[in-house]
């Protein structure tokens, strides 16, 4: 096969999201390169799955299934995907940049001999040459890679980099595929999912948030945000290394691994704007964020920024919300 | 118990990072460097594991000579010795042929377990530990939050995404990615870095290990990322800088 080909990710019937935003990057990359695009959904039943993504503009739909996909393994992920990208030789193989796909897609560009390049933000062609973006230094930097081997590119597709609303609808024939798989060769024993303790703060019903990250140095320095939260009349939030540290409760935490936000106004406080940190707070209606260092990736996605120190800006600002409010 | 865990030197974290004006690389000779940060957490679970069931822990880092001081930072905390990769140019090589350095590094101590962190905070693949159990045949787990042997097997507690978790089993040897912030970590004491002066670092080249960087992928340039917004920056002293904001709370985002 020449062409694209997207892999999908659900569990037990349910999507990843991320899954459709890989999708339209691969119909975009299809048109650019004049090729087509296909995708495959794996695990133990997918016919469901595999007949919604037939409404999409690709030319087929894979249908991978083995009972022994039924629980995810990076082992069986690997030798059912593996086994399919060897029959199908695709010029393009993308995964959605999921927890799961850093799991396994490293192993299946590996066993093909590729490097993989891993949460790529967008592409370009350059005098015929494919070009794969991606971030460096956590955000603060930009970067363009182009693989100089001939086969397979493998990729994968940064959450939030391609918007799912852009997908074109169609037909696709769907094509169900059983791989090799012997239970034998699966190493890792999964237990079922489970969830820490349950949240006792919704911080996706919040309409202001102030949220504080590492800036804030010490776990006694948290009361100073907590007091300007309290003078907007927000909830308080926080980056992943404050609820780490124990400074603030779990349930605080914004990002990929904590709460997704969209509030009214977020307000970020020494917060330097890692991925994994904007995958939470990105779709908040007007983000202001304060930081010493300009080059801060939060910058990015701020409608207001202040570049100072936030022990000398967050006082002030508490003392003029007050007299705001008052007044 | 033996087990390995691959600690990279990374830029301090609070580096201004200044591009080449060829556009290749970021200027290095004023940077300060560290322990890439889920790394140092990579040694704090290998160290609390052989205090719980002995054996040795081993640190191996591929890189230039400055990578001496993250090995020694490492050996006075309290790993027992080292493994040093000597290469100077890294920085051609993809993250296949590292991660094949690094593989072929490991195989020459047969370690029990090897731990990496997650994810480099320089280069940020989040590849290199999985791509090494794939080369070295050893079953593995990524996104660790615990790492516990039970009955001579391997259970770790894995990191889903939006707050999940999953234990994952696995028999002995292989190998784990290692998540950051998941214990507290040890500072070195005077008399651990003082003893780190006599620890054995085994210095080896990749000529030596039969390995070369013949880059699959190359890196072309690097350059400042462009706002995804117009980003209006509030000028002034501290003073005028929080009228003005809150100026914009009242009347245009109207949260005051
Ligand atoms: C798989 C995975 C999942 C993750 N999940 C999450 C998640 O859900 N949520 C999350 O937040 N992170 C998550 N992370 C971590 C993420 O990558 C970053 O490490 C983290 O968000 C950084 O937090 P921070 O911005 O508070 O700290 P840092 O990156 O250390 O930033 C601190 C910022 O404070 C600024 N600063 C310092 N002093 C001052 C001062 N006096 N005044 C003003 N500014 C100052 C600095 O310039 C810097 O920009 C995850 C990482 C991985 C790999
Ligand atoms: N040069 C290196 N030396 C030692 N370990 C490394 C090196 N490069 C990467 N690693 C390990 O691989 C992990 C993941 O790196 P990366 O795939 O670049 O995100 C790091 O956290 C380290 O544990």
């Amino acid at each position: 096969m020449s062409g694209i080909l997207v892999v999908t990710e659900q569990t037990a019937g349910v999507w990843n999201r991320m899954s459709f935003e890989t999708l339209a990057a691969g119909q975009q990359l299809a048109r650019t390169l004049g090729k087509s695009a296909s995708a495959v959904v794996f695990g133990s039943e997918t016919g469901p799955l595999a007949a919604e993504l037939a409404g999409y503009q690709l030319e087929r739909v894979i249908a991978l299934e083995h009972e022994l996909l039924g629980s995810y393994t990076a082992d069986a992920a690997t030798g059912a995907l593996s086994w399919l990208i060897a029959k199908l030789e695709p010029d393009v193989v993308l995964f959605p940049h999921t927890y799961r796909v850093r799991d396994f897609a490293p192993c299946i560009a590996a066993r093909a001999g590729h490097a993989l390049v891993s949460d790529v933000t967008g592409f370009h062609v350059e005098s015929g040459v494919l070009v794969l973006e991606r971030l460096l230094f956590q955000g603060k930097l930009n970067a363009d890679y182009t693989s100089s081997v001939l086969g397979t590119v493998f990729a994968s597709v940064q959450a939030s980099a391609f918007r799912a609303d852009t997908l074109e609808p169609g037909t696709a024939a769907v094509e169900s595929l059983t791989p090799p798989l012997v239970a034998a060769s699966i190493r890792q024993q999964p237990e079922p999912p489970f969830r820490e303790s349950a949240r006792a703060v919704d911080l996706t019903a919040a309409e202001l948030i102030v949220a504080v990250g590492r800036g804030i140095h010490e776990e006694g320095n948290i009361a100073l945000v907590a007091e300007l939260a309290e003078a907007l009349g927000a909830e308080l939030a926080a980056s992943r290394p404050i609820c780490d540290s124990g400074w603030l409760p779990m349930e605080r935490q914004v990002g990929s691994s904590g709460q997704l936000v969209s509030p009214k106004l977020y307000l970020a406080v020494g917060i330097s704007g890692a991925i994994q940190h904007l995958v939470g707070m990105k779709g908040s209606r007007t983000i202001v964020a304060i930081n010493k260092d300009a080059s801060a990736p939060i910058f990015e996605v701020a409608d207001y920024g202040i570049v100072g120190d936030l022990f000398d800006f967050v006082p002030a600002l508490i003392e003029q919300v007050r007299k705001a409010k008052n007044g | 118990m033996k087990i390995l865990v691959a600690i990279k030197q990374v830029p301090a974290h609070d580096s201004r990072l200044f591009i080449e004006p060829t556009g290749e690389w970021i200027e290095e000779n004023d940077l300060g460097y560290e322990v890439n940060e889920p790394d140092a957490y990579a040694l704090e679970a290998a160290l609390q594991l052989r205090e719980q069931h002995g054996g040795e822990v081993i640190v191996m880092c591929a890189g230039p000579a400055r990578v001496s001081s993250t090995i020694r930072e490492a050996l006075a905390k309290g790993a027992d010795r080292a493994l040093h990769i000597e290469e100077d140019d890294l920085r051609h090589w993809d993250n296949l042929s590292v991660a094949q350095l690094l593989a072929k590094a490991a195989q020459t101590e047969q370690p029990d377990l090897v731990l990496t962190g997650l994810q480099s905070d320089d280069l940020g693949f989040g590849q290199t530990g999985v791509i090494m159990a794939e080369l070295m045949g050893l079953p593995h787990a990524t996104l660790a939050m615990s790492v516990e042997v039970v009955d001579g097997r391997l259970r770790v507690k894995c990191e889903l995404e939006g707050g999940w978790f999953q234990y994952v089993s696995m028999p002995l040897p292989a190998l784990v990615t290692i998540q950051s912030g998941i214990l507290r970590l040890r500072y070195a004491t005077l008399m651990g870095i003082k003893r780190a002066k006599t620890k054995e670092v085994r210095k080896i080249t990749p000529a030596e290990l039969g390995a070369a960087g013949e880059p699959g992928i190359t890196l072309r340039r690097i350059y400042a990322p462009h706002s995804l917004k117009q980003t209006q920056m509030l000028a002034g002293s501290v003073q005028e800088q929080a009228a003005q904001l809150v100026e914009k709370l009242k009347h245009e985002v109207r949260v005051i």
